[in-house]
């Protein structure tokens, strides 16, 4: 597999509207990320992280510059083609789960597959396969409220791998866990990306993520402050850490 | 993975995000099961309404085949209940204020079933948007809340419609003691019913419409906001 670039960021800025300040959140960001790369946005909050997270999500259009997702510009995309793109080419993982809490955590992995127009019983036997991927091949019958915080990611990250996507966007996806949890996410997310192929794509505030991540983007004040490839990051992130710990 | 690497270009993005009726229904369904006392509530008030809908309804009915059968001997008691006989001479009509109060009453069903939506859409914004980030289109949340109205619908106002039934032919055999009921036909008073039934459904039909719109028109975005 050729390493070609499956995110293309192209000076991308967005501004937002607050009362009637326009506030600049993003001043023009470049970025590419390789098929297969396992890439970490860190900033701090209001740093426009979350912002060009969206963007990159295509939840959230530039004001200028342009994305492509590989190598589709996806402002140019229609409301079906961007559904399109949400249900086959990206997976998401969030925060806070986000499951749908009404259906089962089987349920839950096989809607993406019934959007994409696969057979039900096809659906349900990869539902179960991913789910027995993720450590979970017992409960799929539970409902997200029946599952602890990191169960339910689990089933967040069967639900983002359904229809095989080329990034999984994982937004500070150990945020709402534990430490050890967090822990076993992460390596979790590193398997998915190691044994897939997929690439990841995650905005994060958890050093532990660094140490997977081939590259970190750190962003600040709406542009990208400096990129590290994860050789760099080995030595620096003891100081990072002191430095974060003391602040 | 790579199998349309080697062509860039808009050729790979398709367009087909399907949901199958039957998934559809059985969704709609799951919904409403889960959500069983919110559904109650949206679906009494339809009841009530088309109750009294029907009972007007299948009331009139009543009245006009008792005339039909007795002609002027059944007239001193069913002017007596509010009705008069028209101008022509052939046929019965309710009071005006029967048709304002039957306009009234499924104005307020109307606007109940558009609050009950109103709320529930409110409540399900995270899973609508967490839906549209799986790729829903807007269609498939319209025709999931379409569907579930179209449940509520047929389940409350049938519900509704036999209730008026049953309790006008009640409130018919009190009231019209006195009369021969044999040979009353039933037919014109399932019509009624049926009439009240289509009305019920159509009632909860539109009553969800704005809400559903609302709820198709959400952006994913929503999502990636603060839990609250």
């Amino acid at each position: 597999m050729d390493r070609h670039s499956i995110v293309r960021v192209v000076g991308v800025t967005k501004t937002f509207t607050l009362g009637k300040m326009p506030v600049q959140v993003l001043r023009g960001v470049d970025l590419e990320v390789a098929a297969g790369e396992y890439l970490s946005i860190m900033g701090p909050s209001g740093s426009g992280k979350s912002t060009l997270f969206n963007m990159i999500g295509g939840l959230d259009k530039p004001t200028s510059g342009r994305v492509f997702i590989d190598e589709v510009d996806i402002s140019q995309l229609d409301a079906y083609e961007l559904a399109w793109l949400r249900n086959r080419k990206i997976g998401y993982i969030f925060q806070t789960f986000n499951l749908i809490p009404v259906m089962s955590a089987l349920e839950n992995v096989t809607l993406p597959m019934i959007f994409a127009g696969m057979q039900s019983d096809h659906a349900v036997d990869k539902g179960r396969a991913l789910l027995d991927l993720v450590g979970l091949g017992e409960r799929f019958l539970h409902k997200p409220a029946e599952l602890s915080g990191g169960q339910q990611q689990r089933v967040a990250i069967a639900r983002a791998l359904a229809n095989d996507p080329a990034i999984i966007l994982a937004d500070e996806p150990t945020g709402n866990l534990d430490s050890s949890t967090g822990e076993e996410i992460i390596a979790l997310l590193q398997k998915m990306s190691g044994e897939r192929g997929v690439t990841i794509i995650s905005a994060t505030h958890d050093f532990k993520m660094l140490n997977v991540s081939d590259r970190v983007v750190w962003i600040r004040d709406g542009r990208i402050d400096r990129i590290e490839n994860r050789d760099e990051l080995s030595i620096s992130i003891g100081t990072i850490q002191e430095r974060h710990e003391t602040a | 993975m790579s199998v349309a690497t080697d062509r860039p270009g808009s050729g790979k993005i398709s367009r087909q995000i399907v949901l199958p009726w039957g998934k559809s229904l059985s969704m709609a369904i799951n919904s409403l099961r889960i959500r069983f006392f919110r559904s109650l509530v949206t679906t009494f008030s339809l009841v009530l309404a088309i109750a009294f809908l029907g009972f007007t309804l299948t009331g009139s009915a009543v009245a006009r085949e008792l005339f039909r059968l007795h002609g002027e001997a059944a007239l001193p008691l069913l002017s007596s209940a509010g009705y008069a006989v028209d101008a022509a001479g052939h046929g019965l009509s309710a009071g005006a204020k029967e048709l304002w109060l039957i306009a009234l009453s499924l104005l307020v069903c109307t606007v109940g079933i558009v609050n009950a939506q109103l709320m529930s859409v409110t409540e399900r914004f995270r899973e609508i948007g967490i839906m549209k980030c799986l790729g829903a289109l807007d269609r498939i949340i319209l025709r999931l809340f379409l569907l579930e109205a179209l449940i509520v619908g047929v389940v409350g106002s049938g519900a509704g419609a036999l209730l008026g039934l049953s309790a006008s032919l009640a409130a018919s055999l009190l009231h019209y003691a006195a009369l021969d009921f044999s040979g009353l036909s039933l037919a014109p008073l399932l019509a009624q019913a049926g009439k009240a039934w289509a009305t019920g459904v159509g009632l909860s039909l539109l009553g969800v419409l704005y809400p559903a719109i609302l709820a198709a028109k959400l952006q994913p975005i929503i999502v990636m906001r603060e839990e609250h």
